[in-house]
């Protein structure tokens, strides 16, 4: 969407190690991406890809030990977190980068109505007197389309479902007016009928509140409907990052190009055998010397096997502006790639 | 096998089941109501087919096939499986009907015993049912492994050494064991990552070929049953919405929830080319408790006033296609 806007978020060469007694894990490597004004970034990837930890790492949410952040930079309009204070890191958790959960059942508190549970940041973080946070609460409810906002403060967890208390996890997600909202997987948990309210509420908070967003999930068909950008990972690293709409319609990556493939559709021809992708996803056991997607690639030669590719721009942009891949493999143009 | 179909009788009829799980309240615990999981239901299979029993969680799709099965205990309504009743064979006639019938589970994590190897796993139907010798079970349980994929050498590992796919592969070699008719796959897929779960449908597609099963598959994932299944039933808060032909059903759903819940399937194509979506509001009621009329009535975006009124019945609409629905003229 906006092109050259300035980045809100930027993360390089981002680095987390698991030190367990049973060895290491190496979940995230080398990730690097920037997140720009009013953006909403979607992050792909299957179990393990490294997509959640990735975002957990950034805000210092992972339990160390065993995690270990142990290399590069996030900079939240030009000011590495990574380096920052316990304290100062409070300031910029929940006030600046809000955070919904994949789960809605276990990240509210079952023991305290939600009007307190979004109350607690506007308090914490702004300061807000009773009254004041209370009528912002009843704003945030409205503004999440919960009917009786202000009936519904007193209401506990169990009394909402599944819909509405994402919804709920959203109002106290956006409750400080943060300038990077990071959902991760927010809406895997519910139906799809429910995840079709939660996907329109979604664009809805986005024309008017204008945030940028890092969208993380398993679900293409979620990220096609409301990214500007994708970040593919896959094995702890970043396969292929670009524009949604020429990364779905010219994959460069054999893993993103697989994965397109093995997704059945609704409408049009039906496939008659689905296209797998063979093999397992990788243990991360040591920092990857090879690409993490050789061994089940169809298009694999030597040199995958004895170096890990970076990435690079497949057009004039600048690396991480426009559409680039980490592989050594050449894709076929578009014109033969192209999926109905 | 497509042209036989029409000719032989259906391998698994359905009708009016019905599952109630009561709700006991009060100091003495009385019986005040019922948590109608599924309300008369009704539906055939034919050999060798497979029927896609898509709906949201909770609407009951897990608990038919689990009724049909007779793993609970159905409040009323007849299963003819290959010509028996189910819900009425003495324990001992079911004990016997077993083998032909198998269910593979959800959670290929939580359906294996941790605690036995895999060639024990898919041994204990052999165990329980055959009279082979050990070199005869020790033969036929490789034979399984090698049908499902799984290399023979990992016959004594346990299940925690294996990935989900694998599990699942475990699971499906156990159900196999006993060579059965009809197999219930219930939600076979939905714990596994995208790239695994099309060598597991790939798999189920591939036996079903080769040994004539017959499958009721569960899902909540309308592409992957628009994939697998010949013919799909919509269910709604325990009852049947819409039975149609796949390729019918998709082109034109013709209940109104059939469609919004089509309609509200995120598509991987960001070019915008997908259709209005239907987004409902409100969610599902409770099926303790559920609205007078249509269960339907209280989200249907059609809704008319007779809805809220008389229960509409499942009756054709078209050819081999059954709809309830007050909007659907019967044929």
């Amino acid at each position: 969407m906006p092109d050259g806007a300035k980045p809100v978020l930027e993360v390089r060469g981002l680095k987390t190690v698991f030190r367990t007694r049973s060895g290491a894990v190496h979940a995230v490597n080398d990730v690097s991406f920037s997140l720009r004004e009013g953006e909403l970034l979607g992050v792909v990837g299957e179990s393990g890809s490294g997509k959640s930890v990735t975002m957990m790492s950034l805000i210092g949410l992972l339990p160390s030990p065993p995690a270990d952040v142990c290399g590069g930079q996030v900079l939240l309009r030009g000011v590495d977190i990574l380096k920052a204070t316990p304290d100062e890191l409070r300031r910029v958790r929940g006030a600046r980068i809000g955070f919904v959960f994949q789960d809605p059942m276990t990240s509210l508190n079952p023991v305290f109505n939600v009007g307190n549970q979004i109350m607690e940041p506007l308090r914490k973080h702004k300061g807000m007197s009773k009254a004041a946070a209370t009528e912002r609460a009843v704003e945030l409810l409205e503004l999440v389309g919960i009917p009786d906002a202000r009936r519904r403060l007193k209401s506990y967890p169990h009394q909402f479902s599944g819909g509405m208390r994402q919804r709920v996890m959203i109002a106290i997600a956006l409750a400080c007016d943060p300038e990077v909202l990071i959902a991760d997987e927010p809406t895997t948990a519910l139906d799809v009928t429910i995840q079709a309210q939660i996907l329109e509420l979604v664009k809805e908070l986005r024309q008017k509140l204008g945030m940028a967003i890092i969208w993380i999930t398993h679900d293409l068909g979620v990220i096609a409907g409301i990214a500007d950008r994708i970040l593919v990972m896959y094995g702890g690293q970043v396969v292929e990052q670009g524009p949604v709409r020429e990364v779905f319609h010219a994959p460069q990556h054999p893993y993103t190009r697989a994965l397109l493939r093995t997704i059945p559709k609704l409408h049009g021809a039906r496939e008659a055998r689905l296209e797998a992708i063979e093999g397992q996803p990788p243990i991360l056991t040591a920092a990857p010397a090879a690409c993490p997607f050789a061994p089940r690639c169809a298009h694999a030669f030597d040199r995958c096997r004895a170096e890990n590719p970076a990435r690079h721009s497949i057009d004039s942009r600048a690396l991480g502006e426009g559409h680039d891949v980490a592989c050594f493999w050449q894709a076929p143009a578009p014109q033969e790639a192209a999926h109905a | 096998m497509l042209d036989a179909r029409d000719e032989t009788a259906p391998l698994v009829q359905v009708k009016n089941l019905k599952m109630y799980f009561p709700i006991y309240s009060g100091l003495l615990r009385r019986h005040s109501g019922d948590v109608k999981a599924v309300d008369d239901v009704s539906f055939h299979i034919m050999p060798g087919e497979t029927l896609g029993l898509v709906g949201e969680s909770g609407c009951g799709k897990s608990t038919v096939g689990r009724a049909v099965l007779r793993l609970y205990e159905p409040t009323a309504g007849s299963v003819r499986i290959d010509g028996e009743d189910i819900p009425t064979l003495t324990p001992e006639a079911l004990r016997r009907k077993r083998p032909t019938m198998q269910m593979v589970f959800q959670d290929p994590q939580a359906s294996l015993n941790p605690r036995m190897t895999v060639a024990d796993i898919i041994g204990e139907p052999l165990d329980e049912h055959t009279t082979l010798s050990r070199d005869e079970k020790l033969a036929r349980i490789y034979e399984l492994m090698d049908q499902v994929g799984l290399n023979r050498a990992f016959a004594n590992r346990y299940p925690y050494a294996f990935s989900g796919g694998q599990r699942q592969r475990i699971g499906i070699a156990r159900a196999l064991a006993l060579n059965p008719k009809f197999i219930v796959c219930d939600e076979p897929i939905a714990a596994l990552d995208v790239s695994i779960q099309a060598q597991v449908v790939n798999l189920l597609e591939e036996l079903q070929d080769r040994l004539g099963l017959t499958y009721l598959f569960i899902s909540h994932d309308l592409s992957m049953v628009r994939h697998i299944a010949d013919r799909v039933a919509v269910m709604y808060l325990g009852q049947i919405a819409e039975i149609s032909p796949r390729d019918a059903l998709y082109a034109q759903p013709l209940h109104p929830y059939a469609e919004a819940l089509l309609s509200a399937v995120p598509e991987p194509d960001p070019s915008g080319a997908q259709q209005q979506r239907i987004i409902l509001k409100g969610d599902v009621p409770s099926p303790a408790n559920p609205p007078k009329g249509c269960n339907f009535c209280t989200r249907c975006p059609k809704v008319m006033d007779i809805c809220r009124e008389v229960e509409p019945k499942l009756q054709e609409a078209a050819p081999g296609r059954q709809v309830a629905c007050h909007l659907i003229n019967p044929l």
